[in-house]
């Protein structure tokens, strides 16, 4: 565990001010540059700081738009177009906020596997993850919500699709609804608290991005080997090694950033946001941001009842259980580090769990291609065997693996990698 | 083991500090949820959303065989004009296919049979579902079909397929003559 330290700047204006204010200390103690970091870390240690890098960029694009867009139903599409044609490089910001959304989105599901294989959820991590999925979750409220301001047909659509997730609960469903609409339909009262909370929301995921980096400190950074530091000679200062790690990964993934900005802005966008918002046609199929729709998948997945057999009673209607489906695909992620119990974090000495990893990472993949598809033929079985799948995932495998895995003999230290032939 | 004694030995003016404590944080409470009321009702339609007055539709351009989408309350509603087959269609349907189970009589006015007045609100995600306009997928069962998610309504407006749970709302609705509707 790492201890709190009493930064003693060597400046004296420094030392002077924290003599009063010791804020370079906290500072220093919360995010600590200086920070004795695991030897091994690899590339996929990357993209923690890549989401952050993203999280910037998307504030700063955002502050920018916000000073050209308007926020109302008459208005709102009309001020987009203008951001894209009249205001100087507004096409280029814009063009960064919205494909930022997506390579943050990427930054961050890469983040989540790498912690997925490596176990970095596992003791003493838990609270580090489960802050991890907090950001996860306010990101896509925040993501849906800026993707209804440019108030185009999928904006609308979408809108009133997510929205109308919450009348599937029972008695106050239709209530929660209207209130959240500030109206009878997605209308002018909802443009205007999505664009209020749209701008809120990244300052309560950099809230929780500093308890995130914060708990990383308190419990160290994970390493690929998944066994503790034993000595400094596991060790190499964060600062200068990974901060150059980090910087050549940077520039690597915005390379690929900038490819989509300049040469393909609306690859990931659908055509049908270019079509002003209409309360009376609903698009031939509506389709969320590729980032949700795997989940969008499970919500899909489930046409069926529950209910008391050979009777007419229903216990849970099936547009409920599918909304239900859906936040449970998440909220079983919380409870990953007491569903995989297996002693071992990392995935490399675990050769059965490494196997399972990659059908759950094809599983994702396969519900990311069935959430794009139209509930037609056989889409809708192979969405219901997908989210099967995805929660005997942890549901079943993860604990099963845990009891009966064999797992690899664990190496001696992170600087001395090599297993020792038994003699 | 003083300290203990001690608090058994105060109990009796502790409990009138307690009853304060109770009172003021209890009261600061009650305090704290009535200041949160005006920030969470604020969301709740506005008064002048919830003044949208009624609307009235002309009937009289709408064909036998031939609907109509009108706007109200930002809600789209549909009017269809059955023809006789659509009418005796919903009307021989057994209630026990249904899933949400409401005679075709009682979703039309009597004597009115004809006209099939429904807000245009899949009842599944709030999609408006296709087959109003000519040319449109009208479903499995003659009625309409939203793309949305693949639910199936019959002529009468009741879901028979897919993953909607209830039948298309019917709207309040009154003929003011034979060609005048006046929704709300």
């Amino acid at each position: 565990m790492a201890e709190w330290i009493d930064a003693k700047p060597k400046n004296k204006a420094a030392a002077w001010l924290e003599e009063r204010l010791p804020v370079i200390g906290l500072v220093n103690n919360v995010v600590g540059v200086d920070t004795p970091t695991p030897r091994n870390l690899n590339y996929w240690w990357n993209f923690g700081s890549l989401a952050g890098l993203m999280l910037m960029v998307q504030i700063i694009s955002g502050i920018v738009l916000a000073m050209h867009y308007t926020p109302n139903t008459l208005m709102a599409f009309d001020s987009v177009e203008r951001i894209m044609r009249d205001v100087n490089y507004g096409w280029l910001i814009r063009y960064m906020h919205a494909n930022g959304a997506s390579f943050f989105f990427i930054a961050v599901y890469i983040h989540i596997l790498r912690g997925l294989y490596y176990g970095s959820y596992k003791a003493p991590r838990e609270v580090l993850w489960m802050l991890g999925l907090v950001i996860f979750l306010l990101m896509m409220a925040t993501a849906f919500m800026g993707y209804v301001l440019p108030w185009g047909q999928m904006s609308f659509w979408g809108a009133t699709v997510i929205t109308n997730l919450f009348s599937a609960i029972p008695v106050v469903g239709d209530s929660i609804v209207t209130l959240l609409w500030g109206g009878f339909s997605v209308d002018n009262p909802t443009l205007n608290r999505f664009f209020s909370l749209h701008y809120l929301l990244p300052f309560v995921i950099t809230g929780v991005v500093i308890l995130h980096i914060w708990a990383k400190k308190v419990s160290d950074s994970g390493n690929p080997l998944g066994i503790d530091v034993k000595s400094s000679a596991d060790q190499i200062p964060f600062h200068p090694f990974y901060t150059v790690k980090d910087a050549f990964g940077a520039a690597v993934f915005f390379a690929i950033f900038a490819l989509f900005l300049f040469y393909m802005p609306n690859a990931l966008g659908h055509p049908d946001n270019y079509i002003p918002a209409d309360p009376l046609v609903t698009p031939g199929s509506i389709v969320p941001e590729w980032y949700f729709l795997p989940f969008y998948a499970i919500l899909r997945s489930i046409t069926f009842d529950i209910g008391i057999p050979f009777t007419d009673v229903v216990i849970i209607p099936a547009k409920l259980l599918g909304v239900i489906a859906m936040f449970a695909a998440i909220i079983v992620l919380f409870f990953l580090p007491w569903l995989d119990r297996s002693k071992v974090r990392s995935g490399k000495f675990r050769p059965m769990f490494r196997w399972f990893f990659w059908f759950l990472v094809i599983d994702m993949v396969v519900l990311t291609i069935v959430g794009g598809k139209k509930p037609e033929g056989i889409w809708p079985v192979i969405g219901l065997i997908g989210t099967a799948y995805y929660f005997a995932h942890f549901l079943i495998v993860l604990p099963l693996l845990a009891k009966f895995e064999k797992t690899l003999p664990l190496p001696e230290s992170i600087a001395n990698p090599v297993v020792k032939a038994a003699e | 083991m003083s300290t203990i004694n001690e608090t058994i030995e105060g109990e009796e003016g502790a409990t009138r500090r307690d009853f304060l404590h109770v009172a003021a944080t209890g009261l600061g409470g009650v305090g704290a949820v009535m200041a949160a009321w005006p920030f969470i009702d604020q969301m709740n339609p506005a008064a002048d959303t919830l003044a949208l007055a009624t609307v009235e539709v002309d009937l009289s351009a709408i064909g036998v065989g031939e609907a109509i989408k009108v706007m109200w309350q930002g809600k789209p509603i549909f009017i269809r004009h059955r023809t006789a087959k659509e009418i005796e269609e919903a009307r021989s349907v057994d209630m026990s296919e249904l899933v949400d189970k409401q005679s075709d009589a009682e979703r039309v006015q009597e004597g009115r049979a004809e006209w099939l007045v429904v807000t245009g609100i899949c009842t599944h995600l709030g999609c408006v579902p296709v087959g109003t306009s000519d040319g449109e997928d009208k479903g499995d069962f003659g009625g309409w079909f939203c793309p949305c998610h693949g639910s199936h309504y019959d002529t009468a407006g009741r879901i028979r397929k897919g993953p909607a749970p209830k039948n298309l709302a019917v709207p309040t609705y009154a003929f003011l003559n034979d060609t005048t509707l006046q929704i709300g």
